[in-house]
């Protein structure tokens, strides 16, 4: 195969990752607000304080291959987004150090509370942000001006429903760790989620298709949309399945996935609408690939790596499976 | 004044790499003490050590802590200040970077996790294993960024095609003619860093007279290692000397503060103002020869000098002077303590010897200041190139609006200023506190001769509420 489309491929892989991990530990920092009794806030941190950091990982992971496979896009990509990515990173760093010092405070715990949430939200948006500008097709000759031209109302909308969507992710992660009224408030809102997180899944495809000659052809040329047609169709399946799954208590994990299941397909969508394009209009994944020795090279690491990755982290997850406990745990 | 891009951008790399790297050079050292207290515990089943270890694990998990977010924001900071840096060595520089990540980042994260929350989940075999890995995970990861620093200050191995670095040979990468120095020197300079916080804080506990037994086991472990570390510490610094001298000749007459294009008789200089403007020190005090005889290994060894190449190839001559100063001052200033150490423990005085113990707890953070002497000598040394002799560090920045990496520099500046402090406060209360004490650690040693008893606890608790 093709070591450009592998590597586009492994990039795919890393964000899909990304945004399903760090998705709800970031979309527990935005729901936190909706947990104010006695404890409640202990208990969303406790559930994800062993995690975070590995999850957040594969945003660096993914910045590494793209500087790796694609130095071209990884160059553009980021210096074009200059200050959404730079607030990104201002934003990760207060909710990244909130874990260690909110456990340790005594006075100040609120406002690391405050950090942790707000902290959350900001890189949310930030990154829906970027995606939302990226789709529309920011021009990489515009980094010396000094406009805002990365804030359209269109990547406003993207940022917004990826903080839906984020929350979401967090809200079925609740309700599979926790029990009593923690899991039925996650529930709660998680209806409701599902509800805006579709809607809005729904304008920003009528949206693209409308305003981008390009995408429209992508989808709806030929029998594409036939071929197509299985991604909206069995998003809306799965939202409907996940809806009917938080009204019953017996498969807790359930949601989860299918939430998850919802992000792939919005996911591939996304692929699709762009490929082969990392900068739409701009920068192919062709035009923007190292040369094969570097290609090589990691293919080595990737092929060898991924795999125990994976292994490992599950067994992480495995070791803290179940129900979050709200006793003092660890060191 | 106008305000330049290129300067803004450096100046925002340098301080937030140079933040960042605070953390690491103590965790890299903490993480491999913490690691050595817990197999020790389990060898002799001395609960000493496993309070040592319970003790540590607090200070290095929000110094670890400290260390993820800052180095997050240098992983995608080539990219943003230094796009067409990124674009042209990102062939080279990218696939080391990614193997750092696949190698040692996913490897910490993964395995701290259990380190630090695991303590009543796993048995204490698997805890210990976990405390390994992420030492040798720190160790993996350092060894990765020192290669893409190293290939950056003696770049070999690769060709240029269309002004983009394309790799020949990865192994003349990877092993580049400074990387062995840099890296073993590097490591050390963790675990000296790592060592001299815990002699400092044990040293601070022993003065206060508070958790003195504590004390003393840290203090007589540390003080073991510093004697062992730092002149081995000097020796490889020594031959790192030497591998500048061959490679980047400008950075060595920078450090030594040589002016004439071929010097015969070097002095080893124990003061000077090196003045960029007249090319020549001011109020210099050496000691002849000494210097040919350290570079050279001869009495009249001739070195090149500064005014061998224009004066706009040369790097800032004081700051890599000074700092070059700093770090070697401050090394011969822990071996002394080593030394001292030594010999107060012959006469039986280590742990009440007032004057040693306050030097010591002086010199608490004499490694973080250490390292980053040594970092800015070798990076500020490098200058004006970022690749060595190949690529110019102002021809490559991002074509930003200064306006806007200014915004960006302030909130750095800001934020980290502001982190600082938290970090710093977090940690005398943590000292503050003090370690658990020994009657806490029997009781939970109980509870934890099973393995997964916290485990066995919850499922009680959910076959209860079954019942109910
Ligand atoms: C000699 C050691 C060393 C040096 C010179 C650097 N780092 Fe570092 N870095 C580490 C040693 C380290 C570490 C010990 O592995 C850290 C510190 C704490 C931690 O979590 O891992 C780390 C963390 C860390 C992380 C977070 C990893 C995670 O998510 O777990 C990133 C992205 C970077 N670093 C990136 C960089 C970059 C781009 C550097 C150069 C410009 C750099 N580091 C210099
Ligand atoms: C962690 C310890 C490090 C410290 C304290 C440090 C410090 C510095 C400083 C002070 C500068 C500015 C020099 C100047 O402009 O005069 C600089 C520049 C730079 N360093 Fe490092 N550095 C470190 C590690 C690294 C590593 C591991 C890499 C690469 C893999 C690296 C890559 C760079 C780059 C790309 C610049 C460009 C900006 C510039 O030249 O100003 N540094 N560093
Ligand atoms: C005592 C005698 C020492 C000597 C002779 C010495 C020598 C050197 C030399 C020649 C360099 C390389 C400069 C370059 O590559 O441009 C260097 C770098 C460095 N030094 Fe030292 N050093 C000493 C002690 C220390 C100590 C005690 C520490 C810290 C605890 C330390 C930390 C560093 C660091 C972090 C660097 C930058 C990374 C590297 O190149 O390894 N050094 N040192």
């Amino acid at each position: 195969m093709d070591l450009t489309l592998f590597y586009f491929l492994i990039l795919g892989f890393a964000v899909f990752m990304y945004v399903l991990l760090d998705g709800f530990d970031l979309g527990i920092g935005i729901l936190y607000p909706w947990f104010d009794r006695a404890g409640e806030k202990d208990h969303l941190m406790r559930s994800i304080s062993h995690v975070w950091d590995g999850n957040e990982t594969w945003l660096v992971f993914g910045g590494v291959v793209l500087f790796a496979a694609f130095p071209a896009a990884y160059a553009g990509i980021l210096s074009t987004f200059y200050l959404p990515i730079m607030l990104m990173l201002f934003a990760l760093i207060f909710r990244g150090v909130a874990f260690e010092y909110r456990f340790k405070a005594n006075t100040s715990k609120a406002y690391w509370d405050f950090a942790f949430s707000a902290g959350s939200a900001v890189a949310a948006f930030c990154q829906g942000l970027i995606l939302g500008s990226i789709v529309q097709g920011v021009n990489a000759s515009q980094i010396a001006d000094a406009s805002w031209y990365w804030l359209s109302p269109f990547a406003i909308l993207t940022g917004f429903s990826v903080m839906a969507g984020y929350a979401l992710l967090g809200a079925s992660y609740l309700y599979m760790k926790s029990r009593g009224r923690i899991q039925s408030h996650a529930a709660h809102i998680a209806k409701r989620l599902l509800v805006i997180v579709m809607v809005a899944m729904l304008l920003i495809s009528l949206w693209t298709v409308i305003s981008s000659v390009d995408i429209r052809a992508r989808w709806f040329s030929g029998l594409n949309f036939v071929y197509l047609s299985p991604l909206p169709i069995m998003s809306v399946g799965l939202a409907l399945a996940a809806w009917r799954a938080f009204n019953k208590l017996d498969h807790e994990g359930r949601p989860f996935w299918m939430v998850a299941g919802i992000f792939l397909l919005g996911f591939a969508g996304l692929v699709v609408s762009l490929f082969p394009y990392l900068m739409p209009n701009q920068l192919t994944i062709w035009d923007a690939a190292a040369p094969d020795s570097s290609l090589e090279f990691l293919l080595v690491g990737i092929v060898i790596f991924i795999p125990l990755i994976l292994a490992y982290t599950l067994w992480g997850y495995r070791v803290f499976a179940g129900k979050v406990e709200d006793y003092q745990e660890g060191y | 004044m106008e305000l330049d891009t290129a300067l803004l951008s450096r100046l925002q790399f340098a301080f937030t790499v140079s933040f960042h790297i605070i953390f690491p050079s103590i965790t890299i050292g903490l993480a491999t003490l913490i690691a050595i207290w817990e197999g020790l515990w389990l060898k002799t089943h001395n609960p000493r050590y496993l309070q040592l270890a319970k003790f540590w694990i607090k200070p290095f998990a929000i110094t670890f802590g400290m260390g993820v977010v800052s180095g997050i924001v240098l992983s995608y900071e080539f990219g943003t200040n230094f796009s067409k840096f990124s674009d042209i060595v990102g062939p080279v520089l990218g696939p080391l970077m990614a193997y750092e990540v696949l190698t040692a980042f996913f490897l910490e994260a993964g395995f701290l996790g259990v380190m630090l929350f695991g303590w009543q989940r796993v048995g204490r075999k698997l805890h210990f294993f976990a405390t390994v890995v992420v030492a040798i995970g720190t160790w993996i990861s350092a060894f990765w960024i020192i290669v893409a620093n190293s290939w950056m200050q003696t770049p070999q191995g690769y060709k240029i095609v269309d002004g983009q670095f394309h790799v020949a040979s990865w192994f003349e990468v990877i092993f580049n003619p400074s990387m062995p120095y840099r890296f073993s020197h590097m490591l050390l300079a963790s675990m000296i860093t790592a060592t001299f916080v815990v002699a400092g804080i044990c040293a601070y506990y022993l003065l206060k007279k508070q958790h003195t037994e504590f004390a003393k086991k840290g203090l007589s472990m540390t003080m073991w290692i510093a004697l062992i570390l730092t002149p081995l510490q000097a020796y490889i610094g020594d031959l790192h000397g030497l591998n500048v001298q061959e490679h980047q000749p400008t950075k060595l007459a920078a450090m030594e503060g040589i002016w004439p294009e071929r010097e015969k008789n070097v002095p080893l200089l124990l003061f000077a103002m090196p003045n960029m403007e007249t090319e020549s020190n001011d109020y210099q005090v050496g000691i002849p020869n000494l210097g040919s005889l350290i570079l050279t290994h001869s009495i009249d060894g001739e070195v090149q000098g500064l005014k061998a190449v224009s004066p706009e190839d040369r790097p800032n001559v004081p700051l890599v002077f000074w700092s070059f100063r700093v770090m070697v001052g401050l090394g011969f200033g822990m071996l002394g303590l080593a030394v001292l150490a030594l010999w107060l423990r012959k006469q039986g005085k280590l742990y009440n010897n007032r004057l040693f113990l306050g030097s010591l707890a002086l010199f608490t953070p004499s490694g973080v200041i250490a390292v980053l002497a040594g970092w800015y000598v070798v990076e500020v040394g490098r200058q004006p190139w970022l690749v060595y002799n190949l690529v110019r560090t102002s021809d490559v920045v991002s074509p930003l609006p200064a306006e806007r990496v200014l915004f960006t520099l302030i909130g750095f500046v800001i934020i980290y200023t502001l982190l600082l402090g938290v970090y710093l406060y977090f940690m005398r209360k943590l000292v503050k506190k003090g370690p658990p004490s020994m009657a806490n650690l029997e009781q939970q040693l109980i509870g934890m001769n099973a393995p997964g008893y916290a485990l066995a606890w919850v499922k009680n608790l959910k076959e209860k509420e079954g019942d109910l």
